[in-house]
């Protein structure tokens, strides 16, 4: 399918909005009517027609946009994109895994030609056409870690593995969900994750570790995590809170609906094969309550999860103080009627909202 | 894990180096490129030696940015429950076989100022593809190298006519042995050992870097653990509901999926974890001879690895 790329800002207007399309293909998160932390991984082989899961690195019509506001926040702040200097292999290994991916994926939108280490790369949706030597820095605008992920939707952290952990040694961060590599860089993977409430007590971290370390080459995995977001802001960072946080109290019952969006990771997990780290893209999916809403099954179940998440969750993803005005506007969309299990729409066999 | 996918490969060259190690080309059967790894790395290649399906890991010793070809060098084990002697004896040029991707559980620390590799006998086939990655890179290294003898000194001719200023080679029915104080006293601050080989010469090396201070994380080895022959055992698997026998040159996990039962794994040599197995009862003796689990851990009698571990005794149920 022909991809039509939107013309759409995440900053100042907001005029980024999901087609249809959008919505049917959005990577809902909850497959039962509550919420709880899980390791929840699953091998990142392929998914059904058209989903999100469908490719190794998805593209979506918001793809030119994303790019464009990447660019914008790059240059405010260039530490948003760190690459420690022993994470350079690791960069070319990520860089060739975009490159081979996506021209396989979408030969109609992206092309590689390989002669020897002589390599060509098409970006058609970007307008890019580039030759360089692979492995030779100085034939890039920049690192091949920021080449690659300035021209891919999604954070990136590359992780290097040693010591029985792994360790936040490089990243592109622009679209993140309040933390920042600036200041995780070299950290470990307990290090990074020591604010999450919860889940460390219930062991979540070591047995999430233990899996990770053991990707192997070939056998991605990926797993969804969720927030909420005031506005459809990709930049929702520590460095930039003095501008968004003050956004959350703008909500008000008439626009809550299109405000309020639902903020959905696709994160995967490659190993990398030369330099033996482990790639983390984090994609970030956006959605209005109002388009989440016009799906039944989505609908009623989003009002229950919010309803019943411990007050810790609720607090941590930085949604508590409007919880009581989500579940004004989300219980309209409860009947009361149960739900099918699994995270698809089933807008043929679910019924419709009763009013 | 048992998901992973394998790579169907054909045998292209099988060169004995000297009485007890042949070296193994593999090229893809598919044609096309095979994965590229990092230095390091094993693959677990495929025997299928009559009704037994053995899985061994071997260290890749090729080029890693080489995607044409895998090689690995494999020692013949008399003592051992047939692997090696396998390959010896029953694989030829021509053969098809399954190996896995690569996996690498001895990766090099790139931060490293400087690799200093100790290798014991077969223990030099890892380092032989590190040597590329670093050569590639302009990486700073150094080798010692000790052998049985001449005659049994893989790849010393190669290793010093290329690279005779880093190569030191130690011969033991010469009396030569590795100064190892004064060559762990010598070096640069930054520099990350590496070590391969038996047991023994693992615990001589990490036992004196840490009397001499170095950093853990500054010391890294690699030792497989060939799966031991043993008393035949019966095992039950309560999740499938199946009773295995457990035969004396087969492994517990071989047993498993032997039986069918679809069981995860990564080295088959006691490293990596990935096998670890809940032991719902017991009533006998465990033998432990994984590095992975720790002694409380082996002495719960909670868990076992049965890449490498075997029971003695009545009953042994597990949560598989």
């Amino acid at each position: 399918m022909t991809i039509q790329f939107n013309d759409e800002t995440f900053r100042e207007d907001y005029s980024f909005r999901n087609s249809q399309r959008a919505i049917d293909r959005f990577p809902f998160p909850f497959d039962k009517d509550s919420y709880m932390y899980a390791v929840n991984m699953e091998q990142h082989r392929g998914g059904p027609a058209d989903s999100v899961y469908e490719k190794r690195f998805d593209v979506d019509e918001h793809y030119v946009s994303e790019m464009r506001d990447r660019a914008m926040v790059l240059a405010d702040d260039p530490l948003r994109c760190q690459s420690l200097p022993h994470m350079t292999l690791a960069g070319w290994d990520l860089l060739e895994l975009i490159m081979v991916s996506k021209s396989e994926d979408y030969p109609d939108l992206f092309e590689l030609h390989r002669d020897g280490d002589e390599w060509h790369w098409v970006n058609k949706p970007m307008g890019i056409d580039d030759t360089f030597t692979f492995m030779d820095e100085t034939t890039l605008p920049y690192g091949p870690m920021e080449y690659i992920t300035r021209q891919t939707q999604g954070d990136f952290c590359v992780l290097d593995q040693r010591d029985d952990n792994l360790w936040m040694d490089a990243g592109m961060v622009t679209t993140q969900a309040d933390w920042s590599l600036d200041f995780d860089i070299g950290m470990n993977f307990f290090e990074w994750h020591a604010p999450v409430p919860l889940a460390h007590e219930k062991g979540i971290f070591v047995r999430a570790l233990k899996f990770l370390l053991n990707i192997q080459q070939g056998a991605p995995a990926r797993r969804l995590n969720w927030t909420m977001t005031v506005n459809p802001l990709l930049d929702t960072s520590p460095e930039n809170y003095h501008k968004w946080g003050i956004q959350k109290t703008t909500l008000t019952p008439e626009n809550i609906g299109a405000k309020q969006h639902l903020r959905v990771e696709l994160q995967t997990f490659f190993r990398l094969p030369r330099s033996n780290a482990l790639v983390f893209p984090i994609r970030c999916y956006l959605i209005a309550f109002q388009d989440i809403v016009s799906v039944p099954k989505w609908g009623r179940r989003l009002h229950r999860v919010i309803r019943d998440l411990p007050e810790e969750l609720a607090t941590y993803k930085g949604f508590i103080d409007n919880r009581p005005m989500m579940l004004d506007f989300l219980s309209a969309y409860d009947d009361g009627l149960p739900t099918s299990n699994g995270v698809w729409p089933e807008k043929d066999s679910e019924p419709p909202l009763k009013t | 894990m048992s998901g992973a996918e394998k790579i169907a490969v054909r045998v292209t060259e099988v060169t004995p180096l000297n009485e007890l190690v042949t070296r193994f080309r593999f090229e893809p059967v598919a044609g096309g490129l095979l994965p590229t790894f990092s230095g390091g790395a094993h693959t677990v290649v495929e025997m299928a030696d009559g009704d037994i399906t053995r899985l061994n890991p071997y260290s890749l010793m090729s080029d890693p940015f080489d995607q044409s070809a895998y090689t690995i060098s494999v020692r013949r084990d008399d003592a051992g429950r047939g692997g090696s002697l396998f390959m010896h004896e029953k694989v030829k040029v021509g053969d098809e076989m399954v190996i896995s991707n690569p996996v690498n559980l001895f990766s090099l620390d790139l931060r490293a100022k400087k690799h200093l590799m100790i290798a014991g006998g077969i223990g030099i086939t890892p380092f032989l593809a590190q040597i590329k990655q670093l050569d590639r890179a302009h990486g700073n290294w150094e080798l010692h190298y000790s052998c049985r003898s001449e005659a049994l000194g893989s790849y010393v001719d190669y290793l010093t006519s290329t690279h005779p200023n880093d190569v030191n080679v130690y011969y033991d029915d010469q009396d030569q042995a590795i100064d190892l104080e004064t060559l762990l006293d010598g070096q640069p601050l930054g520099t990350h050992i590496y070590v391969c080989g038996p047991k023994g010469m693992i615990n001589w090396v990490r036992g004196k870097a840490e009397a001499l201070g170095w950093p853990r994380e500054a010391v890294h080895y690699e030792e497989f653990l060939a799966p031991q022959p043993g008393k035949p055992f019966e095992v039950k698997l309560a999740v499938s509901n199946k009773v295995v026998q457990v035969g004396e040159h087969e492994s517990l996990l071989e047993a498993i999926e032997r039986a069918g039962v679809d069981a995860p794994y990564l080295c088959r040599g006691g490293a990596c974890g990935m096998c670890e197995t809940r032991v719902i009862d017991y009533a006998g003796n465990f033998i432990h001879r994984d590095h992975w689990l720790e002694d409380d851990e082996h002495a719960s009698g909670e868990k076992i690895m049965p890449c490498v571990s075997r029971f003695e005794g009545k009953t042994l149920v597990l949560d598989r």
